[in-house]
C-alpha cells in the first residue's frame, strides 16, 4: 500500500481544537466536518489540499481532546497520511481505529518542508522525498494495522474476521 | 519485578498475575462513557457491527452535558440520537437534563465509579476519576463502539512518572494551581503515554474535589491517566456516593518510575497558564497586567461544590467588575442545589455574576459564553488551544476559581491574595 502527494507542514502541539474546531461538532458528517479542517491555523487548506497529499508536523500532534473528528476530517479532506515526530496517544489510537495511516519518524518531521512531493511506502515503512530525493525510514505497520487501515477502519475490519 | 498501581488494575482486568510497561493487553470493563458529541459516532460504528446489544446495559453511562440543553438543531438531533439509543437499549445510565451533570463530575457523585475498576470514555478527560483509585482514560468514538459491544478494550501497558507530593497548600492555593505547576513543568507532552501517579504524605491535605481537579488534568500533559492512592478520605467518599464494592490496588515498594518528582505543596503559589498552551504557566507574582473581559468558573475541572465554595468566599459581598461578564456554571444538578442551600447562588447573584445549568458550553466553545475577537477570558477550565473558546483571535487564561473569581471583581488577573 502506498500514499503520495504535496505536503503541508505544522509544528509542535497542533491539537485536535485546531485540526476540527468544536463548534462544528454539531455535526458528525465527515464531508461536513472536512470544510472546516484545520481551518483555525491554516484557512486556505481546505481550499488547496488535494487528495492524496499529507501532512508533515512536529511533536505530539492531534493532542487534547479525544474527538475522532480530527481523525475523521483529515482523511474527508483527502489526506492519505499524517507523519510526526510523535503523536498524542488518542489521537494514535483514533486515527488507525478509522483507517487514517499516521507514521512516527523525527527525520522526515524535520527534513520534510511544505509542498514537498512524498510518496510513502506502508509495508516498508519508507518516505520517499521526491522533490529533495531523500529518503527516511519510519516504522512500517504491524500486519493487523495494515488491515484495519485496508479495511478502513477497526470496525469494518471486526467485520471481515 | 514490582508494578505501579495503574499497572496492577491492568494486570487484574486482564486476567494477569503481572503486566510490563509496553505490553499489549485486552482488558475488561466496568464502564463505557460517552457524551453528545462522541456517542453518535459510536452509535453509528456499533449499527455497523455484527451485535445486536450492548455487553451490558448497566455498564454503559450517557451523559449528554456538551451541547445541552441543546443549543441548535444539529445539537438536538445529537442528544436525540442518544436518547434513542439508551431507550432502545434499555440503558441504566442515561442521564438527561434535569439529571445530568458534566459527565466527569457526575459519574463519581453517582458512584458509578468506584477504586479498582477500568473504565474508558470518549472524553479525554476521563482520566479524572484516578482520584478514586481507578484506571480510567480517554478514548475516542470507535473504541466507545467497540466496548460497548465487547465489554472489552485493547491497551498498551504505560510506564509511569511518580509525583511524591509533600506540605500543605496556602490560603488561596489548590489543585488546581498544583497540575498548572506540574504541566508547566514537565510540558503538554511531559508525560505522553504514561501513568501520572500522585504518592506521598502531602496527600492527606487534598480534598476529593482537589484530587478530582489533578487527575481530570492528567491528559493535559499527554497522561494516559493519572491516580491517587485510595485513604480514608477517598473510601468515605465512596461509601458515602456508591453501592459497589471497591477493590484498593497500591504500587509495589520497588515498581519501576521512569521519572520521579517531589513537590512541597506549601511553596506553591496561584499559577496562571497564558495562551495558547496549558504548559505556558507562571506564577500570579509574575502575571503582570492582563486585563479581561470575561471569567468563567465551572467545567469537569472546576465546576464542583469546592470550587463554587472558594468563587463565592472571593465574591462575597463585592461585585463583578462594569463591564466584565462572570459566568458560573455548576457541574451537576446536586452542586447547584447545594450551592443554592448554602446561599452561594445568592452571593454570585448579588455580586453581578450569572450562573448557569450544569454544560461544558463555553470550556469548548459550544455556548454559554463565547469570546468575540480579541477578548480575553480567565476560565477554571483546562485548555487554552487557539480557538477553544471562540473568536481564532481570542485568549483564554486557566486558573483555579480563587483566581477567576478575584479576576472578575478586579477585570484583570488577580489574587484575593492581593487585598491582604
Amino acid at each position: 500500500m502506498k500514499a503520495n502527494g504535496y505536503v503541508f507542514k505544522y509544528g509542535d502541539n497542533v491539537d485536535t481544537d485546531v485540526i476540527i474546531p468544536a463548534r462544528y461538532l454539531n455535526s458528525s458528517d465527515p464531508a461536513e466536518l472536512a470544510l472546516h479542517c484545520m481551518e483555525d491555523i491554516d484557512k486556505d487548506f481546505i481550499k488547496n489540499v488535494k487528495k492524496g497529499d499529507i501532512i508533515v508536523a512536529n511533536k505530539n500532534f492531534g493532542c487534547g481532546s479525544s474527538r475522532e473528528h480530527a481523525p475523521i476530517a483529515i482523511k474527508a479532506a483527502g489526506i492519505s497520511c499524517v507523519i510526526a515526530e510523535t503523536f498524542a496517544r488518542i489521537f494514535y489510537r483514533n486515527a488507525i481505529n478509522i483507517g487514517l495511516p499516521i507514521i512516527e519518524c523525527a527525520e522526515a518531521a524535520k527534513g520534510i518542508e511544505a509542498g514537498d512531493e512524498v510518496e510513502i511506502d506502508f509495508d516498508s515503512g519508507i518516505i520517499y522525498n521526491k522533490t529533495k530525493n531523500k529518503n527516511y525510514q519510519g516504522q512500517s505497520f504491524p500486519e493487523f494495522m495494515q488491515k484495519i487501515i485496508a479495511a478502513e477502519g477497526l470496525i469494518n475490519y471486526i467485520n471481515t474476521k | 519485578m514490582g508494578m505501579t498501581m495503574t499497572q496492577k488494575i491492568l494486570a487484574a482486568h486482564a486476567g494477569l498475575t503481572e503486566v510490563k510497561a509496553g505490553q499489549l493487553i485486552e482488558a475488561d470493563l466496568d464502564l463505557v462513557l460517552g457524551n453528545d458529541i462522541t456517542s453518535p459516532v459510536a452509535i453509528h460504528e456499533m449499527e455497523k457491527m455484527n451485535v445486536k446489544t450492548v455487553f451490558d446495559r448497566e455498564k454503559i453511562a450517557l451523559v449528554p452535558d456538551h451541547f445541552v440543553p441543546n443549543k441548535d438543531i444539529k445539537s438536538a438531533e445529537h442528544c436525540k440520537c442518544v436518547r434513542e439509543f439508551a431507550a432502545r437499549h434499555d440503558i441504566t445510565n442515561y442521564f438527561e437534563v434535569g439529571e445530568m451533570g458534566i459527565e466527569h463530575a457526575l459519574l463519581p457523585e453517582k458512584g458509578l465509579v468506584v477504586a479498582g475498576d477500568v473504565v474508558i470514555g470518549a472524553d479525554s478527560h476521563t482520566c479524572t476519576y484516578g482520584a478514586l483509585g481507578a484506571f480510567s482514560t480517554g478514548v475516542g468514538s470507535t473504541d466507545m463502539a467497540a466496548g460497548m459491544a465487547t465489554g472489552k478494550a485493547w491497551f498498551k501497558v504505560p510506564s509511569a512518572i511518580k509525583f511524591n507530593l509533600i506540605g500543605k497548600f496556602s490560603k488561596w492555593v489548590s489543585g488546581k494551581d498544583l497540575i498548572l505547576h506540574i504541566i508547566g513543568m514537565i510540558g503538554v507532552d511531559g508525560a505522553r503515554y504514561q501513568s501520572m501517579e500522585f504518592v506521598g504524605e502531602g496527600i492527606k491535605g487534598l480534598t476529593m474535589d482537589d484530587r478530582f481537579t489533578i487527575a481530570n488534568m492528567a491528559i493535559e500533559a499527554g497522561a494516559k491517566n493519572g491516580i491517587f492512592p485510595v485513604d480514608d478520605l477517598a473510601k468515605a467518599y465512596m461509601k458515602e456516593h456508591s453501592k459497589r464494592e471497591f477493590v484498593v490496588y497500591e504500587a509495589d515498594e520497588d515498581a519501576q518510575y521512569e521519572q520521579e518528582f517531589t513537590i512541597d505543596l506549601s511553596t506553591l503559589k496561584p499559577t496562571v497558564a497564558f495562551p495558547h498552551l496549558p504548559e505556558n504557566t507562571r506564577t500570579i507574582d509574575e502575571v503582570g497586567d492582563i486585563k479581561i473581559d470575561q471569567v468563567v468558573i465551572g467545567s469537569c475541572t472546576n465546576g464542583r461544590l469546592d470550587d463554587m465554595r472558594i468563587a463565592a468566599e472571593v465574591l462575597q459581598g463585592k461585585k463583578v467588575a462594569k463591564g466584565i461578564r462572570c459566568i458560573v456554571i455548576p457541574a451537576t444538578q446536586k452542586i447547584y442545589l447545594d450551592a443554592i442551600k448554602e446561599g452561594l447562588v445568592e452571593t454570585f447573584i448579588n455580586a453581578g455574576a450569572v450562573v448557569s445549568t450544569p454544560t461544558c458550553g463555553p470550556c469548548l466553545g459550544g455556548h454559554m459564553g463565547i469570546l468575540a475577537e480579541g477578548e480575553r477570558c480567565v476560565s477554571t477550565t483546562n485548555r487554552n488551544f487557539v480557538g477553544r473558546m471562540g473568536h481564532v483571535k481570542s485568549e483564554i487564561y486557566l486558573a483555579s476559581p480563587a483566581v477567576a473569581a478575584a479576576s472578575a471583581i478586579t477585570g484583570k488577573i488577580s489574587c484575593p491574595c492581593d487585598e491582604e
